[in-house]
């Protein structure tokens, strides 16, 4: 299996996701904003990070890079696209997946570890994730309030594309557990086509022991 | 030719950065101003001669990236 990361200015989870993903024998090929030409890949992840210095809107000029229009190309033949924190944002900007990020309602950068349930796990982001099935991952962003239309959040909801929303230790999905004002506790979504996965949180960070948790791997692992 | 263009939260998207502006501007004991929402303001210059035309780029450039539709709306106003 290979996996193209692509590498924007300021990126900088780019390097946990290409540690991550080899940790499973994916073979990563770092891909530089601007290129034009995306090699053969079975995967492609939009890191984490602060392309462009979160400058206009966080993404956003991101989105508009030479590589992000053969991004684009490739999700719409299928390909699977994997946008992680600032790679979620970039997604939306781009249109491939539904909503906005808004700045988090307590207008406050928020690092910490977080528990998510797995809503969806039909996709093959999740599919060696058991249903309903609490992980704790850490998020760290200023940019994390996701928002999309009444018709929008309907859409979602009736094509299953919510994967993952926050919640407590015990699973409960409330304002609570809520920790930036997300619409419905939203922590990750895909496309209708199940093909492009965005969330906040960052499963990188938690693929091994020594790195304080090991729940991330299940994402890894139902790529492969 | 010049045009000024402001972005700004539409109505029903939440502006936490306008409210925390709201709650400093009543601790200056500015207590009858309210509602404060923030936007974004930009200036720029378009190489055309033919006003039409030049206010069809600036929209192009507010739909394509200067404004998210999904949470913003735009106004663009000829500077000169």
């Amino acid at each position: 299996m290979k996996a193209s990361v692509i590498v924007f200015p300021g990126s900088n989870c780019d390097r946990d996701v290409q540690v991550a993903l080899e940790k499973f024998q994916i073979a990563t090929t770092m891909v530089w904003h601007q290129e034009t030409e995306l090699p053969k890949s079975d995967l492609v992840v939009l890191p984490g990070g602060f392309s462009y210095g979160d400058y206009l809107r966080c993404g956003s000029m991101a989105s508009k890079s030479k590589i992000m229009k053969e991004v684009i190309k490739y999700a719409g033949t299928g390909g699977y696209v994997f946008g992680i924190c600032n790679g979620f944002q970039i997604l939306t900007e781009a249109g491939l997946l539904p909503g906005a990020l808004l700045r988090n309602n307590k207008l406050k950068f928020i690092c910490k570890d977080v528990q998510i349930k797995t809503i969806n796990n039909q996709t093959a982001f999740t599919k060696k994730i058991s249903e309903h099935k609490i992980l704790t991952v850490p998020i760290a962003h200023n940019e994390g309030n996701y928002f999309a239309s009444k018709e929008e959040i309907q859409s979602l909801k009736d094509n299953n594309q919510i994967v993952f929303q926050y919640c407590d230790k015990e699973g409960n999905i409330s304002g609570e557990s809520n920790p930036n004002g997300s619409f419905l506790n939203i922590a990750g979504i895909v496309n209708k086509n199940k093909n492009v996965l965005g969330m906040m949180p960052h499963p990188e960070r938690v693929i091994d022991q020594l790195l304080g948790g090991t729940d991330g791997q299940e994402i890894f692992r139902s790529l492969l | 030719m010049k045009f000024e263009i402001f972005v700004t939260l539409k109505k029903d998207v939440l502006d936490p950065q306008g409210k925390a502006v709201e709650g400093a501007i009543k601790n200056l004991g500015l207590s009858n101003i309210s509602n404060i929402r923030q936007g974004k303001y930009f200036t720029l210059e378009i190489a055309e001669t033919d006003e039409h035309k030049a206010k069809q780029q600036a929209e192009d450039a507010c739909k394509k990236l200067l404004a998210n539709l999904t949470i913003e709306e735009y106004s663009i106003k000829k500077l000169s």
